[in-house]
């Protein structure tokens, strides 16, 4: 593997019973663990090609302990790692051998639901499941909706600021979340938003949805509530061809059609699906397109017209519409075991996670199919095409020599191609560990420094989950002196850790 | 005035020091104390669209360009800046048209369809400024979705220019609704009417904007807008009917006058300071009958546009008891000068503000005393 982090810190390793001792003082009994047995289940998260024990995990279960811990580990300069359900993609909960790990799973609680002002307060470890769960019975639902919403934690999800495959009509979290209250790395519990519809001074809640744990601990969310649509039907369209498709997607929003969700698959994934749940998806076709569209009864049949009419004059070689939910459901499913599926054509794969303009969308699949060449590895490719945002399956077996490594060459080569055609790293999995050192394909040093400054605003000793994010990590102390002229610094880079 | 024309020339004017006050087409010139010692950055050298390309509802434009020609530019295409912009002129004064879209983000204004889709924080996508350091720096991105660093645009919008002087920025566009209606119930109290749009709002009407007028044309007003494709609205409409009883309809163009009056607190009275205070929507009533003034509330109750002669420590306590906040927005200079534009924060959370300013602007370069 190829990832560096930084260099643990022998004096607090040494420390070691210490920081322990210190920990238990705060929270009691089965709460701090450090037994190499108990630890083993924290030192990876999803992103499973990184190991590392944590030094000792924490599981709180008050602001107070939160606070403390932060305090302690403050004045004492231990560095921690928050982590929620440990369901990353990026490695954003991938511990430190010198540091403290803060689970939050102990924060399950649901603390007020308001239908009136459709909002509810729930701690951050709660999942994102579990508060559509609690509201849907009213006729409410919660609309990010990550693939691993049953497990993932809406701590986690403002941390990672998580998408799902409703975002191009409902948003991200950060759409979705009026508030937080914050732990500070001091251990100052301050609020950030509220119940309200805007803040009253700078927008710190929006630098702090998606920072991935670096900038403090979230221990009490507020999150919007929608009304569950009156009706929701799916259309299954298959193409001869991803230009096809691609043509469909960008028609469909020129007629002024957002649908709730628009996902696309190509050929090899719609066969890994197909082989998987055998849900019927058409194995003839080039790519496959589900677009959900939602609303009352009237506006879903009169639209499921109008995508049709659109997906004929592009040329598309079959259609289907779900009758009802079953059938609806039924649709999807192939689509969400995508991953899975993978899982069955090859013994390991690397989930990539760019954006691109949608309309670079056939260039971007030929280019990675050369990429599939040169490195000897399958692709499949899910595609959450109305936002353009690309889940790239690497199908690699980690225990042939030397496949990992051509695995992440391959992904590194796949997001810079997406940032070469005007997309990004990331559109919903994170930075992470996972591209932290392609961060430079995307910005400047100028700007790269520039984000770092809020960083040091936050957290001045970079005690909070160093390592993810960002490729060098700079003391806060140089960052105020240095100056960047046109993207270039005027000395040498810093060594990297 | 500096009227630099090239982010060269920015860096250069920010470089030199400051106290700088950045400005579009000064439409929101009477917000914020007078700050007669600032030397004032003219950004409309920055004019102009950089890219746009509709089906990929994204908009590419330099700070300095007219918001009317922003807005006009989408609708040519059938669609729109969804957060539903406006200019200032029209409450505070001025010759209309000048207001710019870099003005509109770093005030963060939004009209009444934010409470369905989302302020202008929820479609600033990216940008690229300079900051208070002199350096040209990028955040965000070109694309509807990412996750890729901090999101430096949701810090920058509302940040009335205390951070970063922004040159070009990269909005999230929307299909236009086919069609807009407007329907209204007459003669609830405050509370009634809190109670009625929660409702709606909590329907699967999708309600685009819920606005409560005490004395519209000597009528106390409830106004649902509903957006969309016309079998849609009729579904929605009836769905509305079945929840709160009749309601009347407005055609387009009698929907759009009373909208653009909520927009613009066109109702209230021009002589006494207008205070705009967000509150948690069912607390709407109660803040009013705290301060007492004229008012109309919008974003079904979350916003409150009130104009009111009452000691502003008692605004601001009334509103920070129910949670929320009030920001000054028209009165005279005397007032201006005493009376803090925003409302103050708890200390923790004040110093924390600080911090985050000094890392764009270390040394004050665009603290004018205006905020």
């Amino acid at each position: 593997m190829s990832l560096t982090m930084p260099e643990p810190d022998a004096r607090t390793l040494a420390r070691r019973d210490e920081i322990v001792a210190a920990m238990r003082a705060i929270v009691s009994g089965e709460g701090v663990i450090d037994d190499v047995d108990g630890l083993r289940p924290y030192e990876t998260d999803a992103l499973t090609a990184y190991h590392q024990l944590p030094m000792v995990v924490v599981l709180p279960e008050t602001t107070a302990q939160v606070a403390a811990v932060l305090a302690w580990c403050h004045a004492n300069k231990v560095k921690v790692v928050p982590r929620g359900a440990g369901t990353s993609l990026s490695g954003g909960a991938l511990p430190l051998a010198d540091g403290v790990l803060l689970g939050m799973a102990r924060f399950n609680r649901i603390l007020a639901i308001d239908y009136a002002d459709r909002i509810a307060v729930v701690q951050p470890g709660v999942t994102n499941l579990a508060i559509t769960r609690a509201v849907e019975d009213e006729g409410f639902y919660y609309a990010p909706d990550p693939s691993s919403q049953i497990a993932c934690t809406i701590g986690g999800n403002v941390a990672e600021n998580s998408g799902g495959v409703h975002c191009l009509k409902y948003g991200l979290t950060t759409n979705n979340v009026l508030g937080v209250e914050l732990v500070t790395i001091e251990g100052e519990v301050i609020r950030l938003g509220g119940r309200g519809l805007e803040p009253a001074g700078l927008d710190l809640l929006g630098v702090v949805v998606g920072s991935e744990g670096l900038l403090g601990v979230v221990t009490e969310v507020t999150v919007r509530l929608l009304p569950r649509p009156e009706t929701a039907r799916a259309l299954l369209i298959g193409f001869s061809s991803v230009e096809g498709a691609g043509q469909c997607v960008a028609d469909v929003i020129a007629a002024g059609i957002i649908p709730a969700g628009m996902e696309m698959m190509d050929r090899p994934a719609v066969h890994a699906a197909e082989a998987f749940v055998q849900v019927g998806y058409p194995l003839d076709v080039e790519a496959l397109l589900i677009v959900e569209l939602d609303g009352p009864a009237a506006e879903c049949s009169h639209l499921r017209g109008e995508v049709e009419g659109i997906a004929r004059a592009n040329g598309a070689v079959s259609v289907r519409s779900s009758t009802d939910d079953a059938e609806r459901a039924a649709f999807w499913a192939g689509r969400k075991a995508a991953f899975p599926a993978a899982g069955r054509v090859a013994p390991d794969y690397l989930c990539m996670d760019g954006t691109i303009p949608r309309r670079r969308l056939p260039d971007v699949l030929a280019r990675m199919r050369e990429l599939s060449d040169h490195h000897g590895l399958g692709v499949i490719n899910v595609f959450h095409a109305g936002d353009g945002n690309l889940h790239p399956l690497i199908l690699y077996d980690a225990n042939q020599p030397g496949q990992l490594d051509a695995a992440e060459a391959f992904g590194a080569d796949i997001l810079k191609l997406c940032v070469e055609v005007g997309g990004v790293l990331t559109g919903e999995h994170g930075v992470g560990v996972e591209k932290r050192d392609l961060m430079p394909v995307m910005f400047s040093k100028a700007d790269l420094a520039q984000q770092q400054r809020v960083k040091c605003a936050f957290d001045p000793e970079l005690l909070l989950n160093p390592g993810k994010m960002f490729p060098e990590l700079h003391r806060c102390a140089e960052l105020g002196r240095m100056h960047v002229h046109k993207g270039q610094l005027p000395f040498p880079d810093l060594p990297r850790f | 005035m500096l009227h630099p024309a090239t982010t060269d020339e920015l860096c250069e004017a920010i470089a030199a020091g400051g106290p700088l006050m950045l400005r579009g087409g000064g439409s929101k010139d009477a917000i914020g104390a007078p700050a007669p010692g600032a030397a004032i950055v003219d950004m409309r050298g920055f004019a102009g669209v950089v890219d746009y390309d509709p089906p990929e509802l994204v908009l590419t434009v330099r700070a300095g360009t007219p918001l009317a020609e922003v807005q006009a530019l989408v609708a040519r295409e059938g669609q729109m800046l969804a957060f539903d912009p406006f200019d200032h002129a029209a409450l505070l004064g001025g010759p209309a048209g000048q207001a710019t879209i870099g003005g509109v983000i770093a005030a963060g204004v939004s009209g009444p369809a934010r409470l369905s889709r989302g302020a202008a924080r929820d479609h600033l996508l990216g940008f690229e400024g300079v900051s208070g350091r002199g350096e040209a720096f990028v955040a965000g991105a070109k694309v509807v979705k990412n996750v890729t660093g901090y999101d430096l645009s949701k810090l920058l919008t509302g940040s009335w220019g205390r951070l970063a002087a922004i040159t070009e920025l990269t909005l999230k566009v929307l299909p236009a609704p086919r069609e807009r209606r407007t329907l209204l119930l007459r003669g609830l109290s405050a509370e009634d009417a809190v109670a009625a749009m929660a409702r709606a709002l909590g329907s699967a009407a999708e309600v685009t904007a819920a606005a409560h007028l005490p004395a519209w044309r000597g009528d106390a007003l409830t106004a649902l807008r509903l957006d969309g494709f016309p079998s849609s609205i009729d579904a929605r409409a009836e769905t509305l009917a079945r929840l709160l009883g009749g309601l009347e309809t407005l055609d387009a163009p009698a929907g759009d006058e009373l909208w653009t009056a909520v927009r613009h607190a066109a109702p209230l009275p021009a002589d006494k300071p207008l205070w705009r205070a967000i509150v948690p929507a069912a607390e709407a009533p109660t803040f009013v009958a705290a301060t007492g003034g004229e008012w109309l509330f919008d974003w079904a109750g979350g916003l409150v546009w009130l104009a009111s002669d009452v000691d502003p420590g008692a605004i601001r306590r009334a509103a920070s008891e129910l949670g929320g906040h009030a920001t000054l927005i028209r009165a005279d200079a005397a007032m201006r000068a005493a009376v803090p534009t925003l409302h103050p924060q708890p200390a923790p959370l004040a110093a924390l503000e600080a911090r985050v300013r000094r890392a764009f602007d270390p040394n004050g370069v665009f603290e004018t005393g205006r905020f």
